[in-house]
């Protein structure tokens, strides 16, 4: 090994000597092979005093800001409006040119050899299906943006916006990494769905399982039947029926379907999917439920069984439409 | 008030009386780092020995997080800059380094309160560039280990195989590359130089 004389001092302080250990624990949950049991080293170690727990949570968010800054590094951020499907391969070119023109030097050098980066947008109301090289599939849902590098080294898909299901072809040695905002799922030979609402990211998997880390230093192993919520405060795992995630993911077939949905939130997962909004007027017509399958455009069907079923008044304004009492 | 154990639920729907560590975690994160560059120009002004100034920051988050378990303060910033205040005092009433008056400065105090904190706009478009500062500040080998990790995506496996080294050095230098991204990229902000 030639490659001493690079290492940073690391002083003799209290402070930085937890930090190095707080460092080789983050590195090794982000590159080396990482089960229940590392996990569970590293809680002891979290919980044997509070200097470690604060040291730890301060070096992960730093590093989970490395992450954010790829991520952010993208032309999709500025079109959040953009109307169709757009597919382009200049986002790696682009990004080397920046890093040039910054003076990275060998870093722009590696990023060339990054594997090329596809993007895909879905317009209001459309969904797409992805074919990637190896076999798997992804389907784009409404309102959506996804950016995939995948090559024979690695596979990573980020989630920008909106929804995705995934079928993923296994291969444990590469594994499939998906990452939503500030948490990362890696598939261990699954379908699953991927929803990233703002700061919110839902994970449900419907065959196999997969592993979701979040940003907040939780992290949860998901089988079939499991569904995530993960933020910036909490992970949070539920088992739902088969059928209740098989009906979450109608949406690859154009539908949508409700079982005892209060009206509210049909109109909102309605609204996804269409420029003409659902508005409800009061509290109590937001109450009224609603079961059954929609078509994902079925605007028109939902304000009916409204004004049938609960008698409720349904007034049109063109570009929205109000039901109230 | 009598200790109680922590019976807070997951549910998120009761307001628990102590706060879960998840919840406390995740406020550290989102309140208390932010403020980290003005907390180190704080306490590089207040005390004379700079080469403790990282242990006096770590101390300082430690009795943050530690109060916050009890109750989360909003906000947190006059909260943590009271604390340092009186880490700082403790320290010299026992280490009888400095006399009290360099610290007992309540302007001082008052100035890093006020001072206003980084614009989250401003941060978010400066991020790359101040990325790519930092990962060239790194010595040669850690920053290796790093873009081919965290950029190309290698895991340490093939990070060891493409820079011709064994996992335990680059296992290393990953360690090196995390703990000097942090300094950098904690260490700095855009507000520092803004007069008040």
């Amino acid at each position: 090994m030639t490659d001493s004389g690079d290492n940073i001092s690391t002083g003799s302080s209290p402070a930085r000597a937890i930090a190095q250990i707080a460092a080789d624990w983050i590195q090794r949950r982000q590159f080396w092979d990482w089960n229940e049991k590392n996990q569970a080293e590293l809680n002891v170690w979290l919980n044997e005093n509070p200097l470690n727990l604060v040291t730890f949570l301060r070096l992960e968010a730093a590093w989970s800001r490395t992450e954010r800054l790829i991520a952010l590094n993208r032309p999709l951020s500025e079109a959040p409006g953009i109307n169709q499907v757009k597919r382009n391969n200049s986002f790696p070119v682009r990004a080397a040119a920046a890093l040039i023109v910054c003076g990275l030097g060998a870093g722009a050098l590696y990023y060339l050899q990054a594997p090329k980066q596809n993007v895909y947008v879905t317009p209001l109301g459309a969904h797409e299906t992805i074919s990637l090289a190896d076999g798997s599939q992804i389907e784009l849902n409404t309102d959506s943006a996804l950016r995939t590098r995948v090559d024979g080294n690695r596979r990573l898909a980020f989630l920008d916006r909106g929804e995705a299901f995934f079928k993923i072809k296994h291969d444990a040695a590469h594994p499939f990494v998906v990452i939503a905002g500030d948490h990362r799922v890696t598939d261990i030979g699954t379908k699953f769905m991927v929803r990233e609402q703002g700061a919110r990211v839902e994970v449900a998997v419907l065959e196999g399982s997969a592993r979701i880390e979040s940003s907040n230093a939780q992290s949860a192993t998901l089988k079939a039947g499991d569904v995530a919520i993960a933020s910036a405060r909490s992970l949070v795992v539920t088992k739902k029926p088969e059928q209740d995630i098989a009906n979450a993911v109608a949406w690859q077939r154009g539908m949508l379907v409700f079982s005892q949905t209060p009206l509210a939130n049909v109109a909102t997962e309605l609204n996804r999917y269409n420029t003409k909004k659902l508005v409800i007027a009061d509290v109590e017509a937001a109450k009224a439920k609603i079961g059954g399958t929609f078509p994902t455009s079925g605007i028109d069907e939902v304000t009916a069984a409204a004004r049938v079923l609960f008698g409720l008044h349904v007034e049109d304004r063109g570009d929205e439409v109000v039901i109230s009492r | 008030m009598a200790d109680q154990p922590d019976t807070s639920r997951e549910d998120g729907v009761h307001r628990p009386e102590v706060p879960g560590v998840n919840d406390v975690n995740a406020w550290f994160v989102r309140e208390v780092l932010p403020l980290e560059p003005l907390l180190m120009h704080y306490l590089r002004r207040q005390w004379p020995n700079q080469s403790e100034i990282e242990d006096l920051r770590q101390d300082v988050y430690v009795r943050v997080h530690e109060a916050a378990k009890k109750q989360i303060p909003h906000p947190a910033k006059p909260f943590v800059f009271r604390i340092a205040h009186n880490l700082l005092v403790d320290r010299i009433r026992r280490e009888h380094v400095v006399p009290i008056e360099a610290v007992a400065d309540f302007d001082e105090l008052e100035i890093a309160i006020d001072a206003p904190q980084p614009d989250r706009s401003v941060i978010a478009r400066d991020e790359l560039r101040r990325l790519q500062a930092a990962l060239d500040q790194l010595p040669p080998r850690a920053r290796e280990a790093i873009v081919l990790g965290r950029i190309e995506g290698l895991n340490g496996r093939e990070i060891a195989k493409r820079m011709g080294i064994g996992p335990a050095t680059v296992s290393a230098h990953l360690t090196n590359g995390i703990l000097a991204l942090a300094e950098i990229l904690t260490g700095e902000s855009p507000t520092q130089d803004r007069k008040s």
